[in-house]
């Protein structure tokens, strides 16, 4: 009794130990999940590191395992001419130089510690609002700077995802129009799940005094970009900025994950990558994924990480998708992939050959189907084979020789009251299982083309001949199935 | 005694003539401003409509070579000794030294990266001050033809442009167009200082700006703007915004006005 009485007893008090637990992390979690952001708003973040920017296409390294820190971002803004268009100069607002501008990487937790600068040969104040920052205006309440002077603010990075950043000083369409607009990633703890390559693009609308294409330099139009009416739709800031020699690159079998923002001002972007299907998007660049996905949309100031896997070579064209703006406003990137060919997946041009619908023009009137009417009897009397013959000829002969066998002039011999057939049977027969080229005179006239062989079989042939030998004023001679097996074994 | 008497007599002439003729110097290169009534940007209505009294406007900005003068006879306000309360470190900072601008300057340009004490004082030297905000914007409202020229839709168009082309303080003064009073470059070079720049704040969270919170700031500061077409006149203040008193900026420079009541000589 005592043996059995021990195991119990420790029996019991595991099972109390075992439900203490669960019912202590279920708690936890519920906790968690309720206060997701207030824990985040917790992590700790003591050492300091100085932010890597990146230029568009390239965005910095995975944040990979490191722990949240307070980071410092530079960022510098210039008012600088560049080029929109071949031909096309256009005065940019950047931050970092660039359109769009540096791309920042955070791990959620960082304290980001922002400090603006304004060019001292800028001509306008700027300030910066991040939509990954939780606080009025996203920043732009603490970042007003003139000219030749810098500021700086501190937020922490609460949420994972992608989001937008830009200029919102008076007047906000003119400044975002003009290129300030970027990307700041908050990546989870951890980092994104690993791939092969990561690109950054973003789309803007841009409008212009001048139409698209007028060359010069072009100065911001308010009226257009009130009316929503763009001169310019391109990935990261003028046309051709990934294209050619631009093209971004990757190989068969890597996952590419393209970062793609939208800034705007004015026009949602319906993204697509022509030959690729989005294995993954997460949708407007928060935590929500979506799978197979062709087209995606991006809100005008919103973003959206697509990824997917390169499997055959080939330039893969980045659209989008409202396609005017991709083909007639600049809206258009290229992915170049190298590697080896899976012809399985896709196997290029197969085949290529001539297409000639049978008949053109008008039909005649008892155009009889051949096939129909053989299932129907057995052909005996002649003027059922006639009757079968005018089927075939309908089908096969009249496109070239016409409904009345008078032929085309200098191109197809008459067969109407032709002294050619009539001349000779056996050489008619040959010529409809065979062929014909080279020079003939019919009815006096000379013709020098090609007659393809006919693809008929005996019945059909000696019916159509019977039918041609009746019309017309022909000698109305009887072409029997026989006589076509003879001409057809002599070949 | 013939050499003291002598000495006292062109003494007391130069005194009798000497402010005599700063008075009439002082009204040269200006013009009468008639005054009126106005409704500015940051007027939500006809009930904030603003009187304007005349006056006496510069009709360029001060250049470089006007304000190298100054210094040389008020070196207080030299770069290097200047009192840090009066200009930050931008001060006159592509100046050579403490009295030569540089030599890639023009002499004839907008004097640029002043701050608003040492503008302020320029003018006062001179028996003159800086415009009032509004008796800014009530000069810069004309074009060539007519003095309110705000609901044109090219003359705005070419203010925007002038915003977007860079590096624009280096030109001379008289570049641009003259305006219905005369005035010239009040568009087209420089930013310009204005006594009272931060009586009408934009917030500097521009999106906030539209909506009603009055109370909170003095001037009716947030913009319920008459015009909301007027872009223009939008980033006039938004710029004005992001100044202090002691900035420099090398898009800035300032003119000068004066009182109607406080001249003495007739002006041309």
């Amino acid at each position: 009794m005592k043996t059995l009485l021990k195991p119990k007893g420790y029996y019991l008090s595991f099972l109390l130990l075992a439900l203490a637990i669960s019912i202590t992390s279920c708690k936890e979690k519920e906790e968690n999940n309720g206060k997701l952001v207030a824990s985040n708003a917790n992590i700790a973040a003591t050492l300091e590191m100085k932010a890597e920017l990146t230029s568009p296409p390239n965005v910095p390294r995975s944040v990979g395992r490191r722990k949240a820190k307070k980071l410092i971002v530079d960022m510098e803004i210039l008012e600088k001419e560049g080029e929109m268009a071949d031909g096309v100069s256009y005065v940019y607002w950047t931050f970092g130089g660039s359109v769009p501008g540096s791309f920042i990487r955070t791990r959620v937790g960082d304290e980001v510690e922002f400090h603006l600068k304004n060019h001292p040969d800028n001509k306008l104040p700027h300030n910066i609002d991040l939509h990954a920052a939780t606080g009025p205006g996203g920043g732009a309440a603490s970042s007003f700077v003139a000219p030749g002077h810098e500021t700086q603010f501190s937020f922490k990075v609460l949420s994972p995802g992608l989001y937008v950043y830009h200029c919102a000083t008076a007047p906000v369409g003119m400044h975002i129009g003009n290129g300030m607009y970027g990307l700041i990633l908050v990546e989870p703890e951890g980092g994104l799940p690993q791939v092969d390559k990561e690109y950054y693009i973003m789309q803007g609308d841009f409008y212009t005094s001048g139409d698209n294409g007028e060359k010069g330099l072009q100065s911001f139009n308010m009226e257009k970009a009130i009316e929503e009416d763009a001169d310019y739709v391109v990935f990261n800031g003028k046309v051709g900025s990934t294209t050619g020699d631009n093209a971004i690159t990757a190989e068969v079998g890597d996952k590419v994950r393209l970062f793609v923002g939208n800034g705007g001002p004015n026009l949602v972007s319906s993204f697509h990558v022509i030959g690729e299907i989005f294995d993954i998007v997460r949708v407007e660049g928060g935590s929500m994924i979506n799978e197979n996905v062709q087209t995606t949309i991006i809100p005008s100031g919103g973003a959206a990480i697509v990824e997917f896997m390169v499997d055959v070579p080939g330039t893969y064209i980045l659209v989008d998708h409202s396609i005017f703006r991709a083909f007639n406003k600049g809206a258009l990137g290229m992915l170049n992939v190298t590697g080896e060919e899976n012809k399985k997946i896709y196997s290029g041009t197969q085949k290529e050959s001539v297409y000639q619908p049978e008949t053109s023009g008008e039909k005649p009137d008892m155009a009889m189907n051949v096939e129909e009417l053989k299932e129907k009897l057995p052909l005996k009397s002649r003027a059922e084979r006639i009757a079968a013959g005018k089927a075939v000829y309908a089908q096969t002969c009249f496109a070239c020789h016409q409904a009345n066998g008078q032929g085309v002039p200098n191109a197809f011999p008459p067969l109407a009251g032709s002294d050619y057939l009539n001349a000779n049977v056996d050489r008619a027969i040959g010529i409809v299982l065979n062929g014909n080229k080279g020079k003939i005179t019919v009815n006096g006239k000379e013709y020098n083309g090609i007659m393809t062989p006919q693809n008929l079989n005996d019945d059909d042939t000696a019916n159509v001949l019977t039918y041609v030998y009746d019309s017309w004023g022909n000698s109305k001679k009887d072409i029997k199935p026989d006589m076509v097996k003879k001409i057809r074994n002599s070949h | 005694m013939k050499n003291t008497s002598s000495k006292v007599l062109i003494s007391l002439v130069l005194v009798l003539t000497v402010p005599m003729s700063s008075f009439s110097q002082s009204l040269v290169d200006m013009k009468l401003i008639h005054g009126g009534a106005f409704i500015p940007l940051y007027g939500i209505d006809d009930s904030l409509k603003i009187n304007v009294n005349s006056f006496y406007m510069d009709q360029y900005p001060v250049t470089n070579k006007e304000f190298q003068d100054f210094i040389k006879e008020n070196p207080k306000w030299n770069k290097t000794t200047i009192n840090s309360i009066f200009a930050d470190t931008n001060y006159l900072v592509n100046w050579k030294n403490d009295s030569t601008f540089p030599v890639e300057a023009n002499p004839e340009a907008p004097v640029t990266n002043v701050s608003w004490f040492a503008a302020k004082n320029y003018c006062e030297c001179k028996g003159k001050r800086l415009p009032l905000l509004d008796e800014w914007e009530y000069a810069a409202m004309a074009d060539k033809t007519k003095p309110d020229a705000r609901t044109d839709e090219n003359y705005n168009q070419y203010i925007l442009n002038w915003y977007e082309s860079p590096k624009s303080f280096n030109k001379e003064i008289g570049s641009t167009f003259k305006n219905y009073w005369g005035i010239y470059d009040l568009h087209g070079l420089v930013w310009e200082w204005t006594m009272d720049f931060n009586s009408v704040l934009i917030s500097g969270e521009s999106r906030k700006d539209v909506d009603k919170d009055s109370n909170l700031f003095c001037g009716s500061a947030s913009v319920g703007a008459t015009d909301l077409m007027n872009y223009a006149a939008f980033m006039r203040y938004a710029f004005r915004g992001s100044l202090k008193a002691r900035y420099s900026v090398k898009t800035l420079g300032f003119r000068c006005v004066k009182d109607v009541e406080s001249s003495t000589t007739k002006t041309n």
